[in-house]
């Protein structure tokens, strides 16, 4: 049970919902946009959360696009995970999708959802960070379309009546080699101990991680290292360790010692992986 | 544009009939279904969405029904498993003895039936990924996937992959 009550809306447009978002908001009411609402409902139930007025967009065409078009890939904020896995159009987005939460919570967790969550590992985002995707926002003013890398800091860096419309892949990143590789404490649904995703394009292997620090990240210096190839493997894993760019998590799925052994394993298992491909 | 402040009267297709409910924005739909509707195969376990004990069908894939609004529901065709009427998945959990105590049970029948649906010649990985969702205490998962198994198109799974 939700313990307290709140107004819902379900417009069919963007300029419905960031109106509706921007009125509300003008009154001094709190309100969330609304997609899969999975960690709304959980969170909510513990009190955890409030909102005066949920905007659900799954009724917006446009959030609902999944196509390939024009050497791009679009995939609305509401589309599911398990439909980006079922369609399959970017097998590693699918890869990392598939090992969020388990099958039936993917039928309603959204890409949106995830990305803008607030559980910190948002792992859907780390194959959009290897392929230096684009994201659409909009609010009252219109859409724009921006590099995720420059609203992606820590978290999407989203205002009040901001919403994520969809994001684009470019189509040259789709079949490129890559792997994702996840590591949890003990089950296979599980947060993460450590996720890496990881794609080699013509300039070298992008990475992104999730639950190293509190938050998912590319860094451009540990990539730099990683691609070294004028050193042994050992070394070049040892420096970007180095070079995580904040404090290592340290929690109950493991010690901050546990995840740099874990860590360098598993990159070590990813360099191998792609000497092989080679 | 639908908007919904306060306890209204909504629709809902349920097993197929149209019902009018009473619903207001913050109501769950295991509740709704329990309470308004009398529907009680969807069984309240976490209500956090770990156990799977009140997953349904909504346009026919699963959805734990701890995790959705009941105003999310309007539009939308929901299947519980007091609508399956005699499926093959329930026989087939009987002749397989797929179930002990029973109340993760409809929740286990749902998902297997609409993995029969969606993927008739689904193989080993996927369902093992698709039967990951529910939880049973009594631990009878050798024989809940024996009982999936003896109702998907295992011949063209047999061709397809040339092993037994």
């Amino acid at each position: 049970m939700i313990p307290f009550d709140f107004k819902y809306y379900k417009p069919g447009t963007i300029e419905e919902a960031t109106d509706i978002a921007n009125k509300t908001l003008k009154k001094g009411k709190k309100i969330m946009y609304y997609a899969g609402g999975t960690e709304f409902i959980s969170m909510a139930r513990m009190h955890n959360i409030y909102t005066d007025a949920i905007i659900d967009i799954k009724g917006i065409p446009e959030c609902n696009t999944h196509e390939l078009k024009n050497n791009e890939l679009t995939i609305g904020s509401t589309v599911t995970l398990t439909s980006i896995a079922e369609q399959n159009f970017f097998p590693l987005l699918s890869l990392t999708v598939e090992r969020i939460a388990d099958h039936t919570i993917q039928d309603k967790i959204t890409l949106g959802g995830n990305l803008a969550g607030t559980i910190i590992y948002r792992e859907a985002v780390l194959p959009l960070m290897v392929t230096d995707s684009d994201i659409v926002i909009a609010n009252t003013y219109g859409k724009k379309r921006i590099p995720l890398k420059d609203i992606f800091d820590k978290r999407i860096q989203l205002q009040e009546d901001e919403m994520i419309v969809k994001v684009i892949i470019k189509e040259q990143f789709l079949s490129l080699p890559s792997i994702h590789v996840k590591r949890t404490k003990n089950e296979k649904i599980d947060y993460p101990l450590i996720t890496i995703v990881a794609l080699k394009d013509d300039i070298g292997i992008n990475f992104a991680f999730s639950s190293i620090c509190e938050y998912p990240f590319r860094s451009s210096s540990m990539e730099n290292f990683l691609n070294d190839n004028s050193l042994p493997k050992d070394e070049r894993i040892k420096k970007a360790i180095d070079n995580v760019p904040d404090k290592i998590l340290n929690d109950i799925s493991g010690s901050s010692e546990y995840r740099k052994f874990m860590f360098h394993s598993m990159l070590y298992e990813i360099l191998t992986h792609f000497e092989e491909v080679n | 544009m639908l908007e919904i402040s306060d306890s209204t009267i909504i629709t809902l297709n349920v097993n197929g009939k149209d019902r009018k409910i009473v619903a207001k924005p913050s109501d769950i739909l295991l509740h709704t279904l329990r309470k308004e509707l009398g529907l009680t195969g969807a069984k309240p376990g976490c209500e956090n969405g770990d156990c799977g004990a009140c997953t349904i069908l909504v346009d026919d894939w699963p959805i734990k029904s701890c995790l959705m609004l009941t105003v999310e529901a309007i539009g939308k065709r929901i299947l519980t498993v007091e609508g399956l009427n005699d499926a093959p998945i329930q026989q087939a959990f009987v002749e397989n003895w797929g179930f002990q105590c029973g109340y993760c049970t409809s929740g286990f029948l749902m998902v297997c039936h609409s993995l029969s649906k969606i993927h008739p010649n689904a193989d080993e990985q996927t369902i093992q990924n698709w039967l990951q969702s529910n939880l049973c205490r009594c631990t009878s998962y050798d024989e809940i996937e024996n009982a999936i198994k003896s109702i998907l198109k295992w011949e063209v799974y047999y061709e397809r992959t040339g092993r037994k």
